[in-house]
């Protein structure tokens, strides 16, 4: 590959090293060199917010994203946001809340809604309304997303 | 057949269904390891991708594709000649190819598809293939379609004119109704075209084995129409193909036609003898689209002087793209759909579907329904002010009553439109509001009619079940349900799991539905018309009572107690009267297995023949009918036109719901979608070409749009529905538009039949009637 350099980046609590070209997006290195296949590739062009992922904590979207730009970075993906036996508090809130319906939105919310949760635990409706602006669900209505994250938050949801 | 040992009421106590059941594949999606189409791979897998024709309409001469085929990393390239057998959703009207042959119709066809090494390959071998076409007449006016045209699209265009369907139909007389009629009312609606947007793009997977076996795996909303097509286009026994359907991200109707690309990547995989993955990028999908047909309807409605209905007369031509789709029922639906939740005494529908050099239009989401029901609901609008009747009053006088029978011939088993219109009148406070709120907010009431399940099967002997589930028990106390419904996060396989769990009493975790596998899953023929709870759960259900009375007879045999006094719940079969005396569900099951091994049964959905004998009798024909009504508030800055809907009380009739999360989610994305066609969506063309193929300019409504939503549930028990239910998947955004509408004239006095209603058309609205000198509450 030419130009292709180590970069060192942490992901899902791990440090990985790959080998990758400078055109590397971080998109297609999380689902075709590493599978990790929860984030989605919904449109490629940053405009549906399927493939957000953490950025040291920041939603980012991963189909923008270069690879050396997450160079000793924190990456975060939807697979690192649960322990191995135990959903997140957002996760479980999710399911009881019928805020997934095809899913394949649900990981980018999920991730922009664990970072707001951190970042302010104690959410309005409207910051909630906002924290999930960059990503689009056509099943929902957002209705029950917003819920979900409401009650995750009163449950102490920043996990 | 289910229907006669099924009627049965419900259960009086149900443990699972009627109250709110989480998904069962929730788990699995919230952690990202939920398995779409796209997140699968095969080992030596090839990409696939299409070249996509630049021209509207033309004739191709020649294509040149020795270069690509030559290129390293190229391991197979097709062109339309290879595969030329025409398809289509519908029998009737095969029209389509899965590659050009001949003549591309629209920008976007396919005309060349390659399988190579990588993405990058593929592309570049695309780049080196040479298409000489003669441009042709391009048609993008449907009403243009209406006359002889010099070039059809189609051959089989209605002498020489680019019609594919048209329709006259004539119940009673219209003439003699109006004539006589004290008050009528004229609605000219006009609708762009808006499609799916499913987050999930097109995608597939194809494998073809040397065992003589084809696999492939799609996102699709129905697996046994893909399945075949496959076999028809490609000349394989359908035995020798298996379709599996990953989970799937969304529909709405966008997967529910067999897509060329589909077949294309099959046709990849059996050419270069590898696996091959083809995932349509955003822009592709917006070419496939297969959305809402772009309409021109005209609407005449008259009543007799206190409200009652005498007489639709409905035109309605739609804008059918390049294919004929669903085209052919999609005429049909633009007229018959409007008949509920009114008694229509006397109807005329002319409808014609046109051909034009656009990306085919096709099924979405309350197929047929939308567009016609926004006329009709904003035309009773309009009759109810010049009547001097409250718009409740005068839908009221007019509902059809249950068990009864339209004028052309539908049966309305169940209906409690009555009691939608009391419950979102309480609910919305709409005799407080009702002409009273201040200018610039509004109130309005608009109501749906949805078929629960098209009684006519597609592309099947209408002898043969719709749906067909099977059971299989074994000693690990599991129960694995195969069926080939599909799931596209509605939520079937959750009720299908609680309907299994339910009548055999046991816990929700011990069925398992298995993914949907033409190999094991029996025949269902998918998602479409509203109809998985319906058929599906009546299926699920005969299939649940065959087991359960066997597992019955193992218990009573271990009780000693006679069979037909065994009750069955939480995991235990018991003899009420000494309820001390019970075996648990894994000694009643062992126990059956003595005689026979594993468990396994089997139910199935047929239902009966309906409609009349007259030509197209069978469109729109349901074993059911959801009803709506629906109040929407707005507010309007009416300086600048922008508005925004605050509330949405949204009261509907799907009979006893199932699993009231699912239905909520169902009427809440229903409103969602039917706002966004109301607000803004649009496919926006510029002649042929689409000028917004990505979801930066093609917009659906995002959080800070979406109003407080009230879901009122309403419905009695539908006689035939498995425990009393019906649809809830359609039926309930067609209500939102004519809503909405009526609000909007409500706030601010002003009338909008053509869709999208963005703010700079409310604004010129407010700007006409100063402009007319007409006030509106004092404004």
């Amino acid at each position: 590959m030419p130009g292709a350099r180590r970069i060192r980046f942490g992901l899902n609590g791990h440090p990985v090293e790959v080998t990758a070209p400078p055109e590397r997006i971080l998109l297609d290195l999380l689902r075709d060199d590493l599978r990790l296949t929860g984030s989605k590739r919904g449109c490629d062009l940053g405009t549906c917010g399927c493939c957000t992922v953490l950025v040291d904590g920041r939603p980012t979207l991963s189909c923008l994203t270069l690879v050396h730009l997450v160079e000793g970075r924190e990456v975060m993906t939807i697979e690192g946001i649960a322990s191995p036996h135990e959903l997140h508090p957002v996760q479980r809130a999710f399911v009881e809340h019928g805020a997934t319906q095809c899913g394949f939105c649900t990981p980018g919310f999920i991730l922009s809604a664990v970072a707001l949760l951190r970042e302010n635990p104690q959410p309005t409706r409207a910051q909630i309304v906002r924290a999930i602006s960059g990503n689009l669900c056509r099943c929902t209505g957002y209705t029950k997303i917003v819920e979900a994250i409401e009650a995750a938050s009163r449950a102490g949801g920043a996990g | 057949m289910s229907s006669g040992p099924l009627r049965s009421a419900a259960p009086a106590a149900m443990r699972l269904l009627g109250g709110r059941i989480p998904y069962v594949e929730g788990p699995l999606k919230v952690t990202g390891r939920a398995e779409y189409t796209d997140d699968l791979a095969r080992p030596g897998m090839l990409v696939g991708k299409l070249l996509r024709s630049p021209w509207p309409h033309a004739r191709i001469r020649s294509i040149d594709v020795r270069e690509a085929r030559g290129m390293p990393g190229v391991f197979a390239v097709l062109t339309g000649d290879r595969y030329p057998t025409p398809f289509g959703v519908l029998p009737i009207t095969r029209d389509e190819t899965a590659l050009a042959v001949e003549k591309v119709r629209y920008i976007g066809d396919i005309v060349a598809a390659v399988a190579a090494q990588d993405e990058l390959t593929a592309e570049r071998a695309l780049a080196t293939i040479r298409v000489d076409a003669e441009p042709l007449p391009e048609y993008t006016d449907p009403r243009v379609g209406l006359r002889p045209v010099d070039e059809p699209i189609h051959r089989r265009g209605l002498n020489g004119t680019n019609i594919q369907k048209e329709v006259r139909q004539h119940f009673g007389d219209v003439d003699a109704a109006f004539a006589q009629a004290p008050v009528t009312v004229r609605v000219h609606g006009s609708f762009a075209g808006v499609t799916h947007a499913f987050t999930e793009p097109l995608v597939t997977l194809a494998e073809a084995t040397p065992n003589g076996r084809l696999t492939v795996w799609s996102a699709t909303q129905v697996p046994h129409y893909l399945h075949r097509t496959l076999s028809e286009v490609l000349g394989i026994p359908m035995h020798r193909i298996r379709v599996i359907k990953p989970e799937v991200g969304g529909g709405f109707g966008g997967k529910s036609d067999p897509l060329p690309h589909e077949i294309v990547c099959a046709a990849l995989a059996i050419e270069s003898g590898r696996p091959v993955k083809m995932l349509l990028d955003r822009e592709e999908v917006f070419y496939t689209n297969h959305g809402r047909h772009p309409t021109e309807n005209d609407v005449r409605i008259a009543f007799d002087a206190e409200g009652r209905l005498l007489g639709y007369d409905i035109e309605a031509v739609i804008d059918g793209g390049a294919w004929s789709s669903f085209g052919t029922v999609t005429t049909y639906y633009n007229g018959v759909l409007a008949m509920g939740p009114y008694r229509v005494p006397n109807f005329r529908y002319v409808g014609h579907r046109v051909y034009t050099n656009k990306p085919p239009s096709g099924a979405m989401r309350a197929h047929g329904g939308t567009n016609i029901r926004y006329s009709v609901e904003v035309a009773f609008d309009e009759a109810a002010e010049q009547l001097g009747i409250d718009p409740f009053e005068l839908r009221a006088r007019n509902a059809l009553p249950p068990n009864s029978d339209t004028i052309n011939q539908f049966h309305i088993s169940s209906t409690s439109f009555l009691r939608c219109l009391e419950a979102v009148r309480e609910r919305s406070g709409w005799a407080s509001k009702f002409r009273q709120l201040p200018y610039g907010k509004g109130i309005g009431l608009g109501c749906g009619f949805y078929i629960s399940g098209s009684n006519s099967p597609i592309h099947f002997t209408p002898k043969m079940p719709q749906s067909t589930v099977h059971l299989k028990a074994d000693m690990d106390g599991g129960i694995t349900v195969h069926s080939m419904q599909a799931d596209i996060g509605q939520g079937s396989n959750t009720l299908l799991a609680a309907i299994v769990a339910e009548v055999l009493g046991v816990d929700l975790d011990r069925v398992h539905v298995h993914p949907v596998d033409s190999d094991v899953s029996p025949v269902d023929l998918g998602s479409y018309s509203s109809r998985v709870t319906f058929m599906m759960g009546n299926a699920a259900r005969q299939a649940a009572e065959a087991m359960r009375a066997r597992l019955v007879r193992a218990a009573a045999e271990l009780l000693g107690a006679p069979a037909e006094r065994i009750e069955v719940g939480h995991e235990r079969f018991f003899w009420p009267e000494d309820p001390a005396r019970s075996v648990s569900f894994l000694e009643a099951l062992h126990k059956a297995m003595e005689a026979e091994g594993a468990l396994q049964s089997s139910g199935s959905f047929t239902s009966k023949p309906m409609g009349g004998s007259f030509k197209g009798a069978r469109a729109g024909t349901a074993p059911a009918y959801s009803f709506a009504a629906y109040v929407a508030e707005v507010e309007v800055d009416v300086e600048t036109g922008v508005y925004r809907p605050t509330h949405i009380y949204a009261a509907f009739d799907c009979g006893r719901p199932l699993n009231r999360l699912a239905v909520e989610g169902q009427i809440e994305g229903s409103i969602h979608m039917g706002l966004g066609q109301f607000m803004g969506e649009t496919m926006n063309y510029r002649g042929a070409r689409l000028l917004n193929p990505a979801l930066l300019d093609y917009k659906i409504p995002m959080p800070e749009q979406m109003p407080e939503i009230d879901v009122l549930l309403v419905g009695d028990d539908d006689p035939d529905g498995p425990f009393g239910a019906k649809e809830a998947g359609e039926g309930p955004l067609v209500a939102t538009l004519p809503a909405m509408a009526n609000a909007l004239y409500d706030a601010v006095g002003v009338r909008f039949y053509r869709l999208p209603v963005t703010p700079d058309v409310v604004w010129k609205g407010i700007q006409g009637r100063r402009a007319a000198a007409r006030r509106w509450k004092g404004n």
